[in-house]
Order: C-alpha cells, then structure tokens, then sequence
C-alpha cells in the first residue's frame, strides 16, 4: 500500500519533470561537457601547431603555472580590475539612482541616456573609446585638453589599467544604477516624510533609512557585477590587446594568448580549469556573506 | 520502498539515457544532412582569404573567373590577418577541409609544408603550360617552396622601404639618398619633428606581424640576431641593443603620438594627413596614398646600418590544404589568380594602381603598370630581389626569415617580446628590463630545438 502509494507518488513527481528533461539535458551538454573535455585536455600536451604532440603530460601544465610569472599578473589584473571597476560603479550609480528618484525635470530622458552605455555593444564601444575620444592624433579629449598643454598624451598606452577600468565602469554604472534605483522605488515616502517631521536632515535620512533599506540591492549588483566583471575580455582587447606588456593581462585574455597565439590548448585548458576553481572558492564565499547579510537584514 | 527507490533510479537513468540518445541522433543527423549539402560533386571551393586591397579587387573579380569556368563556384571569406591566421591554423591542424584555399604568408609556407598539412603545388603547376613559374620573382619563390617545390602560390609580395614627404624636407633643406643609413634618418627626422607633425612613423602596436616587423629588419642591419647557430638567444647581446635602444630612441623622440597602438592602418592614415613626414614600412603602402602624400612623397630603399639591403621580404600566397576534396577546381582557381593573365585583368578592369605587387617579374615590364606605379614600382621590385631569407643579418642564423624567425612558437614569442617593447614605448620600463624579460622568454624556445 505504501509501496505503491510512493510509486504514484515518484510517477507523478516524474509528470512534473518531464517536460523540464529537454532543457536540463540541452544545459548539461553544453555546459558539462565542454568543462570535462577541458579536465581531460589539461593533462595532455597538446599544442595544435605541433602534430603528434597529444601525449599525456599528467600534472606538467599545473606544475607549469606554478612557475608562471604570467599567470600571477594575470590573478592581480583580474583582481584589481574587479575590485576597481564594482568599487566605482557602484558609488557613481548610487549617486546617479538617488538623483534620477528625485523629482527632476526631464526624468525620463535623463534614466534613458543613463542607461545608453550597458546598451551599446562593448566591442563598438571600447572602440568609440580608444578611436574617437582619446586617440592622441584624432581624438576628442587630446583636442580639448591641447590648450592646457596635455594633447597629444598617449593615454591608452600611459594609462592602460585606469583606461580599461574607466571604460568597464562607464559600461557597468548603468547596470548598478538600475538595480539600486529599483530599491530606492520600493521605499515608502511617508518613512522620509517621518524622518524630516523628527528633525533629520537629508543625509541623515540617506544615511539612517535609504542606505540601509538598499543596501541588499547594492550587494545583490555588486555580486552579479563581479560575475562579469572577471571575465571581461572584449574591452581589454579592442583597447589594450593586455598590454603594454601584461599590464592588463587579466586570466580570460591570457587564456585567449595561450590558446590561440600559442594554440597550447593543454596549457590552456589546465589555466581554465585553475580559473574556473579560484572563481567557485570566491564566488562560494561571495554568496556566503550575501546570503548571511540578507539573513541579517531580514531579522531587523 | 527501497525496490521503488531503486526503481525510480534505473528509470530516471533509462530516461536520462533515452533521451540523450535522441538529442546525439538527432544532431549527427542535422550534421550529416549540412555536409551532404556541400557534397563532393558539387564544384563550390571556400576562399578563406586576408583581408587587404588586393583580395577585395579579387572578389570583384571572381565574375570573370566564373564567366570561363561556369561549373566552379567560388566562394570568398575575408577575414582580418590575425583572424584569419586563428582562423585557418585551427582548420588545417583539426584537418577539418573547410577550406579549398587560404591566403598564407612565407612564415607559415615552410613550417607547413613540412607538416604535410598544405599540398604540394608544383605537379599541379607543371600541367599548365601556360603558368610560367620561371617568371615568379625569384626571392619570392623561395620563401614558397619547401625542398624545392612551391607550396603556395604568390598572390602579392612586399619589401620594406622608407617614404618620405619631399616638400616638408625640403623646408628643413634635407635631402634623402636613395641609400640612406638610420643615422641620416634620425636626423631629418628630428630636424622637420614639430607640434603639428612629426618626423617619423614607426609601429609600435604589439604584435610580431606589426611592431617587429620594421624593427627586426633594424635588428638585422644593426648586425643583431635573435638565435645563433647553436640556437642560444642573443636578445641582450650589444647589437640587438642598440637597435632597440635606437628604434624606441626615434620613435620616443621624433616619432608619432600614440606610437603604442600605431601599427600599418594608423601610420597610413597620420601620413595621409600629413600628421609625419616620413614613414618605414611596407612598400605597398605607396599604393595606398591619397591626396597631397600621393603626389609630393619620394621613396627610399629600408635604411641600413651595418647589413646592406635590410628590407623584409613577404608575401600572401595562395595554398591549399591537404584535407581539400576538390584539389583540382582549388588549383584551377589559384592558378587563375596568380597568372599573368589576372595581373593584365586588373590592369584593365580596375585600373593599373590596383596590380598586386611584388609577384611576377613580368608585371614591371607591362608600359602601363611602370606608369602608374611610378617612382616605387622600381624600389619595391629591386628590394624584393635583394631580400634573402636564408641570411637575413651579418652573423649565420639558424633560421630563416627576416622579419620573423621562422619557428612555430615564433608567433607567441614575437607578440610577448613586442608587448615589452611597447611597455619600453609606454614609459614602464627601460629597454634593458624588457630585453632582460625577452631574453628570458627566447632561451625558453631556443632549448627546445638545441636537443
């Protein structure tokens, strides 16, 4: 009786998860199975302008990254660029939500410009960035800044980190901008209105009220932020190509130069696999105080 | 209840599997249905091809080709030189035949013929009567062929050589000798080097095909090699320094701004504009000129120092992979495109200034086509003549090509060596830490072939 209650049971749940199969099937072979060729690969020594060189290489491609200057430039890029880019995005668009939810004349078209950047394609974008506004020979802002004397300033190429990191919080601002706009929305004017009739001027409302009241959509931004942010590879290679030298050389780009200027797919695959182990232990841990601090936030 | 568990687990597994099983069929069907569609009968060959003047001329022209040979359908990719050296090195090292032919330069020629993974054009020449690979300039040639034989043939050939404004080094009261040394360009270079214009455009993007190029053939006539004979890099070495040191001093003091992103596209526009006065690189850049740079601008052969006749030497040639299965319609319409016959069809189609360069001898002897070319025609042909591979600087190397070394792993070692110097360029560095850096990643690819 119960045996077959729980078969009814177990069919039915089947009912249920039939019809999601195709799609989980679809996502498990287009995202499992290229990450277990990527394991397998990594323990070969397989570079594709060398025929015959797929030979099991065991752990050579791992101990080869131990020895690497170039993957720990690439760590502190990827790192640096992360934590730069999410730190400004995240100020500057919380600046910009908190005045596109006050009452200003011509609200809408503002939030529509304030969005345009995340909108344009980063490639056409980062090329808007490196042609047209500050190509020392052509650009927009070497012809401005000429009579103060600084036209002409190479500033792609004097500047490398902070123009990468420059054009990725002009594209993420947007995004910030729009997550925490949404959380200033669900705040209740009438708490304000309170807050003005007991004395508190405005930053301290901001202070007291608003931020702590946004404060999950800034973590909940600045975590999906991240997410991208490590991968970024299309501006870095439209502006820099991760130089000079490997001064902008985050992981995604190096595993693009070894991959496909040294066509060293073992070496390749071992350095997507490390990646993709170092961005889990932080992602686990990132997720882990999010979900703490939600918790927190929840019980108050 | 444990029977059920057990149960649901084989039925989830026979489902899991089921299904999975119809997805794979279901998408080696599709595959199968797409690659009969191409099917081997059918004569349509796949191009892929650089992406430069002289490949757009040829897709305008392919018309032509289908006019006399209606059963071949020619299909064209263009894609960006790096792209297409991804592109194509992926295809043929996957052995996947998706293309019929692909443009390739004399770096790659040698390296894969010995692979065998390009086919041997010479028996497919020797059919065609008409062909007349003696007529090939010879340099040329031999950058093409592998133990004799020609694995690809020229589409297009360069050297390198010095273009220079006359009327704005006529101002300073300079003249330039047709021969001239560094030292003599580096002084009209600083002397007409003003805020509105510069003296000179070298590269100085990274990358082996860009910034080395110009400034390996310096290396070269600094009497500086990258391996000697023993394959020991010498990248520290007193002549490779001072080239380098020479090459970032000029580029730093008369050069143009922003020399970190410029490679051939951003030097032909500042010249263009008349934004630098002179220019050393490609010699089909003078095809290219417009306005007051096409007609006030004179041409000199590649600087030198030490090693006489320092121009490089490439070329785009046409060759076709071994996995092709439509060997001889590829071959018919390479054979058509390097012929002399093609040459005069450009000429007569699109104009003279059009005729790919730098590929056949008897292209400098047709009236029209010294005409157009003009003043560089001469220098472009006399310094592919004099570029020799086999010994591109003073001391014996043991590789060949002159811009480039020509090894497989030369490709990631050119570009991280480049990156160093455009650091140099930048204001990271100094030269000796990025030669220190260079060294370091040369000897790491020398050892490999010391054994």
């Amino acid at each position: 009786m119960r045996a077959s209650a729980a078969a009814a049971f177990s069919r039915d749940a089947w009912a249920r998860r039939l019809p999601l199969l195709p799609a989980f099937i679809y996502v498990f072979l287009v995202t499992q199975v290229p990450f277990v060729l990527t394991i397998y690969y990594s323990f070969f020594s397989w570079n594709l302008l060398k025929p015959g060189s797929f030979q099991f290489a065991g752990l050579e491609n791992y101990s080869a990254l131990l020895t690497n200057e170039s993957i720990r430039t690439a760590i502190w890029n990827t790192v640096l660029l992360t934590l730069a880019v999410i730190g400004f995005s995240v100020v500057i668009g919380l600046g910009v939500a908190v005045l596109l939810n006050s009452e200003v004349f011509g609200k809408g078209l503002m939030r529509t410009l304030m969005i345009a950047p995340f909108l344009i394609m980063p490639t056409a974008g980062a090329l808007i960035w490196k042609d047209t506004l500050l190509n020392p020979l052509f650009g927009l802002l070497p012809y401005l800044l000429t009579p103060v004397g600084l036209g002409r300033v190479d500033i792609v190429n004097q500047f490398p980190m902070v123009t990468v990191v420059a054009v990725e919080v002009w594209r993420w601002t947007p995004f910030m901008m729009l997550i925490i706009l949404a959380g200033l929305q669900s705040q209740n004017p009438e708490v304000l209105e309170a807050a003005r009739v007991d004395g508190a001027n405005a930053f301290q409302a901001f202070r007291r009220i608003t931020l702590p009241l946004v404060r999950p959509f800034i973590e909940l931004g600045a975590l999906l932020g991240s997410l991208f942010v490590v991968q970024t590879f299309d501006s870095i290679f439209m502006l820099t190509f991760g130089g000079p030298g490997e001064d902008t050389t985050n992981i995604p780009f190096l595993l693009y130069l070894v991959a496909f200027q040294g066509f060293s797919i073992g070496q390749a695959s071992a350095i997507g696999v490390v990646a993709v182990i170092i961005t889990t232990i932080v992602a686990t841990f990132a997720l882990r105080t999010l979900f703490s601090i939600f918790q927190i936030e929840a019980r108050r | 209840m444990s029977d059920t568990k057990l149960g649901s687990v084989q039925w989830r597994f026979v489902a899991t599997t089921a299904i999975g099983l119809i997805v794979a069929l279901a998408g080696s069907a599709c595959a199968g249905a797409g690659g009969g569609g191409g099917g081997s009968n059918s004569k349509t060959i796949t191009l892929a091809a650089v992406d430069n003047p002289q490949m757009a001329d040829l897709k305008g022209l392919v018309s032509e080709f289908q006019k006399a040979h209606s059963d071949i359908t020619v299909k064209i990719v263009t894609l960006p030189e790096d792209q297409l050296r991804q592109q194509v090195t992926q295809d043929v090292a996957a052995n996947s035949g998706r293309y019929d032919l692909f443009t390739i330069g004399t770096y790659e020629v040698p390296l894969w013929a010995k692979k065998g993974w390009i086919e041997n054009l010479s028996p497919f020449i020797a059919k065609d009567s008409s062909y007349d690979p003696g007529d090939l300039i010879p340099g040329v040639s031999k950058a093409l062929s592998y133990n004799n034989n020609l694995y690809a043939v020229p589409f297009y050939g360069e050297s390198s050589m010095l273009m220079y404004r006359k009327d704005m080094l006529a101002a300073k009261g300079i003249t330039m000798p047709d021969h001239p040394t560094w030292d003599q360009v580096a002084a009209a270079a600083k002397a007409v080097n003003s805020s509105s214009v510069s003296g000179i455009c070298l590269r100085g993007l990274p990358g082996w095909g860009e910034q080395l190029a110009p400034l390996d053939t310096v290396v070269n006539t600094y009497g500086g090699r990258w391996f000697d004979e023993k394959w020991n890099a010498q990248l520290t070495q007193p002549e490779f320094k001072a080239a380098v040191n020479f090459y970032i001093n000029l580029v730093k003091s008369a050069g143009e701004p922003g020399a970190g992103n410029a490679g051939f596209t951003e030097c032909l526009n500042a010249y263009n504009n008349g934004k630098v006065a002179m220019w050393y690189d490609a010699t089909v850049a003078a095809s290219n000129f417009t306005g007051a740079a096409a007609t006030n601008s004179a041409y000199a052969y590649a600087p030198h120092v030490v090693k006489d006749w320092s121009g490089w030497l490439w070329a785009w040639a046409l060759g076709m992979p071994s996995s092709s299965k439509k060997k001889d319609a590829a071959w018919t319409f390479a054979d058509w495109a390097t012929s002399k016959d093609y040459i005069k069809l450009v000429g007569q189609k699109l104009g003279w200034a059009h005729v790919p360069p730098g590929t056949r001898t008897s292209t400098y002897a047709i009236p029209e086509y010294q005409q157009a070319a003009g003043a560089f025609a001469q220098v472009t042909v006399q310094s592919i003549a004099n570029a020799d591979i086999a010994h591109p600087t003073v001391q014996p190397v043991p590789y060949v090509g002159i811009q480039y070394v020509d090894i497989d792993e030369f490709q990631q070692l050119g570009d991280q060596v480049s990156q160093e110097f455009a650091k140099v360029i930048a204001g990271g560095q100094t030269v000796d830490q990025a030669l220190q850096k260079a060294q370091a990643l040369a000897a790491a690819v020398g050892k490999k072939y010391q054994t």
